[in-house]
């Protein structure tokens, strides 16, 4: 199948290799080195879309990231993927694209008649028309909206690619690889720097591989490809392709999204689809170049109207025709390269210039070629529904307002050019104030706020001499103030074509009784008159503007629209557009893929996962884990069938009337030593310390300086100087801050050490009336008699060679021992346990299990200690030392924490002794009540109490010592129960704590 | 992204550290009297600058060490940082 606009020989992509892909089904192919654009330009086709409001027929309107019209859905490598710029995206092997925003197809599309209905869709409709009544709004108006005006749809299948991220360091970031930033990373690079040069093209040199211009008697391609071989010989140099820096943030960082492998048809299974990279830099150059603009007028989105420079690009580059019969139409001489290019390859241009005759070079050699050139003219209106066939075309008068003369001419395109926009968005980020510069009618940077310089194009220079003048210097001084060096450049001699001062001049006018649709902004369909209507309705701020008629807000972020609109804006308002402003530049410059924030921290490599060493036999003895922070615990242990309530059952059964074992590794435990220790934990600790003996455990209790519980646990005296802390497994490192805090800012006078040694003891409690025998099993040279062991005591022994830790403490209430040996030895000890264990009838139990056990024992845990609880909330008020100091004391004196109604825990039952309490039920008198429902309090945790077979919880709730007794009602709306309650101690089993002493 | 000058290690990204509030706030002394009102200044009342404003933060991924920072609330920039014993002025 031939090709109907690709020239025989121009362009840079590689004949020698043909690609197939799909456009709307229709097989079609293009060559290795097209974009899905210039394949379909090839090929003829230019309708790809439908607009976002009018559903009228869009085509191609730029060559690279302007692009506002051409949206695809793209499916290639096995994904689908929404809103693909067909300018920007490589063609691969069997890739298919089809259009967005159109039913049932983009050559007929119903959604189109809102383009005959365009009067009742003026700027602010949806505000104004779909807001009563309001009931509507969610059900019928929102999805009805959304359908009708969608973009792509996103893929529902999870994304098999590898998406990474990279952290790197350097003196020079160069963003983008026109002439301007080829010579600062040159003579950056030259300098020693270590240098980091990105483009966002597969193709380096930007205008150069357009532009028609000599550096050194070398074209401008051949001159770049000559740097850019060098740069990549040199060591202290990265060059970078498919890379756009997108985002400059906070201290010089700078993010770039690296498309790695989107153009390959094949690759190894760890090659990354897509690489964010975090680029902290010295210094960075924006030599982001710029964008040109269109000028405004009728019928200006019909398909076959490109940007003039566009249509230069299709053909130097890609060796594709945009059109056969082109009219250009300019307000400045930069179009003029594009209509000697079509001449050049025996097309036939008419330029249409809205200045006045006059002459400049490339005006002069436009006309010894003998091409066309009409002066004061432009196109008031083109003619074509899915493509242009003609235009109206008019000279205008002095006053350029209204015309002398109208007639219409055949075309195929239009190729337009309004001057040039300075790519800012980077500058803008940074900080840096942009300001306007009269001239050229744009925005460029200003004063700087970070380290940032533009170059270029970007900052405003758009002759070819001027960037590069510019970027040496920049390249060379900026990178010598950090490398202490500064070779030598010859900067080369250029030839190119000077441009002449282009036409203050961006919007045609309208002839008398004609209204066709004037397109400021084609992404969202935003046209002259809506910004008239916002303007005419009281919005004056550009930023309200921009909001009320979507200018400038779709995924281009009105990349070829802002400066128009600013332009209007400001001619209706009688302002000139500095007084105006611009609205703000937000990063992603361009969308970038989801899975390209996220990087590899999905599904598993989410967050780390925390492993006890006793984890693989947790696994193999069928346990079912539950997170804890980064930690995987065992929940239960599933035997048969088991469900997690039953399994739970049995197992804290068991441990009531046998022993069982479970791994408490994932306890916080921090080292603390010095000669200053007792006195610190004094302070850190709400209860005494200053006499706890050597080789005896205490129980603390931990306050925030606001009087709230913090944290609990146990801390053993190990010698004179050493104690062992325990905190909670979800406030361990917060535990380790604090004490690190008080250490090391409040009080730097104590003496002490802290440090973490959660990692490197394995722990398992052996718990039930049974441990004793068992222990005594475990270590049999050891007295572990009551007397010589009792309650809170400690020892040292070797468990079967091994060194470890006893400690007697008990978190379930029963008579129970906690063993630590190092991590390395955790899953001997845990096998030891569980074989000379069998005698005792000895299980494992899971958290589910000691959460019962600790609840029906009324001892509190996270639930409880929720960051709202005071010690006397929780009945841990005997552990407040009325004598001395510690961290929080002075906050329990206020008012608000001393009122006898205050919270407080108190244990519930079932009046039917049967239901379970959902956590998180409110307690209310009246389950009828009118709502909201007074609430007297919530229910913290829930368990069925094994030792009186039926459900138990506790509860905080208003006054609730006073409470016992009394009856409520639990009520859960989300899971839809309301239970009758009543209220009883929290200490349901062992209220004396006999057995942990027995 | 801050980058973050730790006086023990350099200069470090934002994403080790852990910011901890205002650094200027002094604790009345333990085992001394404190009048409620300056406990309650001391506990709840923070001004919040517009500007410089000198700050703590814990280079919780890094040597541990709590260490003051002088930064703009509105700016970001980071004047000054400093290990907790010393002064900035």
């Amino acid at each position: 199948m031939s090709q109907p606009f690709r020239l025989n020989k121009e362009g840079l992509i590689n004949r020698n290799k043909k690609i197939s892909f799909t456009f709307n089904g229709k097989k079609l192919f293009g060559y290795e080195g097209d974009t899905i654009a210039s394949a379909l330009i090839a090929n003829g086709i230019h309708l790809v879309g439908r607009s976002f409001k009018y559903h009228r027929p869009r085509g191609f309107f730029g060559a690279g990231v302007e692009e506002p019209n051409a949206k695809l859905q793209v499916e290639f490598n096995g994904h689908s993927e929404p809103n693909v710029n067909a300018t920007e995206m490589e063609l691969v092997e069997g890739l298919s694209a089809t259009s967005q925003n159109c039913w049932p197809s983009v050559n007929f599309d119903i959604g189109a008649i809102n383009n005959f209905l365009k009067m009742f869709f003026p700027a602010g409709f949806y505000y104004k028309t779909f807001m009563w009544p309001k009931s509507f709004w969610y059900k019928i108006y929102e999805p009805f909206i959304r359908k009708a005006a969608g973009l792509g749809v996103a893929s529902i299948e999870k994304d098999k690619e590898r998406y990474e991220h990279k952290f790197e360091y350097c003196d020079l970031l160069v963003t983008g690889s026109g002439p301007s930033g080829l010579a600062s990373a040159y003579a950056a690079a030259k300098n020693g720097a270590k240098v980091i040069l990105a483009e966002d093209k597969p193709r380096f040199g930007g205008t150069l591989l357009t532009d028609d211009v000599s550096i050194d008697n070398l074209s401008g391609k051949d001159w770049a490809e000559k740097i850019i071989s060098e740069l990549k010989s040199m060591p202290n140099v990265t060059v970078k392709n498919r890379s756009q820096v997108f985002g400059y943030y906070d201290h010089n960082m700078l993010v770039m999204f690296e498309r790695v492998s989107d153009h390959l048809e094949k690759k190894s299974k760890f090659t990354p689809r897509q690489r964010l990279w975090y680029i902290r830099a010295k210094e960075t150059i924006l030599s982001t170049g710029s964008i040109e603009r269109p000028i405004v007028f009728g019928n200006n989105d019909t398909p076959g109207i490109f940007l003039s420079a566009a249509a230069k690009e299709y053909m130097k580059v890609y060796g594709v025709l945009v059109g056969k019969k082109p009219l250009i139409f300019t307000n400045n001489d930069s179009a003029y390269e594009t209509a000697l290019e079509f001449k050049k390859n025996n097309v036939e241009p008419i330029i249409l210039d809205t200045r006045e005759e006059h002459s400049s070079e490339l005006i002069d050699e436009a006309k010894s070629r003998g091409i066309d050139i009409r002066f004061s003219h432009g196109v008031i209106v083109a003619n074509g529904y899915k493509k242009v066939k003609s235009a109206k075309i008019g000279k205008l008068n002095k006053d350029k307002n209204s015309f002398e003369k109208i007639e219409t001419v055949d075309c195929d395109c239009i190729c337009v050019s309004g001057f040039w926009t300075p790519s800012v968005h980077l500058a803008s980020q940074s900080g840096n104030k942009l300001k306007y510069e009269e001239k050229i009618d744009a925005f460029i940077p200003d004063k700087k706020k970070q380290h940032e310089t533009s170059v270029g194009a970007a900052n405003g220079s758009f002759t070819l001499e001027e960037s590069l003048k510019n970027g040496f210097e920049n390249g060379s001084n900026l990178s010598a103030k950090i490398t202490d060096t500064k070779a030598e450049i010859a900067i080369p001699n250029v030839n190119e074509k000077k441009y002449g001062a282009h036409d203050k001049f961006w919007c045609m006018p309208l002839p008398k009784n004609e209204n066709p649709k004037r397109f400021v902004d084609f992404q969202n369909d935003v046209s002259v008159s809506d910004i008239e209507i916002a303007l005419r309705e009281g919005y004056r701020s550009i930023e309200h503007v921009k909001r009320y008629t979507t200018l400038g807000m779709a995924t281009d972020q009105g990349r070829t629209s802002n400066l128009n609109g600013l332009q209007l804006v400001s001619n209706i308002e009688n302002k000139i557009v500095p007084e105006v402003g611009h609205t703000t530049f937000r990063p992603p410059f361009t969308p970038i893929t989801i899975g390209t924030i996220v990087g590899r921290e999905v599904g598993m490599e989410y967050m780390p996962t925390r492993k006890t060493p006793m984890h693989e036999w947790h696994e193999k003895n069928n346990a079912v884990f539950v997170d804890a922070g980064a930690w995987k615990r065992p929940r239960y242990y599933k035997l048969g069938s088991e469900t997690l309530f039953e399994a739970s059952k049995r197992e804290a059964k068991n441990v009531r009337e046998n022993v069982g074992i479970c791994d408490v590794t994932t306890l916080g435990k921090i080292d603390i030593k010095g000669p200053d220790a007792a006195e610190f934990l004094n302070r850190v600790y709400t209860n005494a310390w200053m006499k706890l003996p050597v080789g005896k455990a205490r129980y603390g209790l931990m306050l925030r300086e606001d009087g709230i519980v913090m944290d609990d646990g146990t801390t053993t005296r190990i010698s004179e100087n050493h104690y062992h802390m325990t905190t909670t497994t979800a406030q361990a490192a917060n535990v380790l801050s604090h004490l690190e805090y008080y250490l090391q800012i409040v009080w730097p006078e104590l003496n002490v050490n802290v440090v973490s040694t959660t990692e490197q003891w394995a722990g398992a409690a052996i718990a039930g009336p049974k441990s004793r025998d068992m222990l005594s099993k475990l270590y049999p040279d050891l007295d572990v008699s009551n007397e010589a062991l009792p309650f809170m005591g400690y020892k040292e022994a070797e468990f079967f060679g091994v060194p470890s830790r006893i400690f007697r403490i008990s978190f379930s209430g029963e008579l129970a021992y906690e063993i630590n040996v190092k991590s390395d030895h955790g899953m001997f000890m845990w096998e030891k346990m569980m074989e000379v264990g069998k005698d005792f009838g000895n299980q494992p139990y899971g958290t589910e299990a000691l959460s019962t056990l600790r609840i029906e024992m009324g001892h509190v845990a996270g639930p409880e200690l929720d960051g709202r609880t005071i010690p006397s909330d929780v009945s841990l008020n005997g552990l407040v030392s009325k004598k001395k100091d510690f961290i929080g004391k002075n906050s329990l004196g206020r008012e608000a924490f001393n009122v006898e109604s205050r919270q407080k825990i108190v244990g519930l039952i079932p009046i039917d002794r049967k239901s379970s309490i959902p956590e998180g039920s409110h307690i209310v008198q009246d389950q009828n009540a009118k709502l909201p429902n007074p609430k007297l309090g919530h229910v913290s945790s829930s368990c069925w109490s094994v030792e009186n077979n039926n459900p138990f919880s506790l509860a905080i709730m208003k006054d609730g010592k006073n409470m016992i007794g009394k009856k409520f009602f639990a009520v859960s709306p989300l899971k839809n129960k309301s239970i009758e309650v009543e209220v009883i101690s929290s200490h349901y089993v062992d209220p004396e704590g006999k057995r942990v002493r027995s | 992204m801050l980058y973050i000058k730790c006086p023990y290690c350099g200069l470090r990204a934002q994403k080790e550290f852990s910011y901890g509030g205002d650094a200027t706030v002094k604790r009345p002394n333990i085992n001394e009297e404190v009048s409620s009102e300056d406990w309650d200044n001391f506990v709840y009342m923070r001004k919040s600058p517009r500007g410089k404003h000198i700050e703590l933060w814990q280079h919780i991924a890094g040597c541990r060490q709590w260490i003051k920072v002088q930064r703009d609330t509105a700016t970001h920039e980071i004047f000054q940082t400093a290990k907790v014993t010393e002064e900035i002025r």
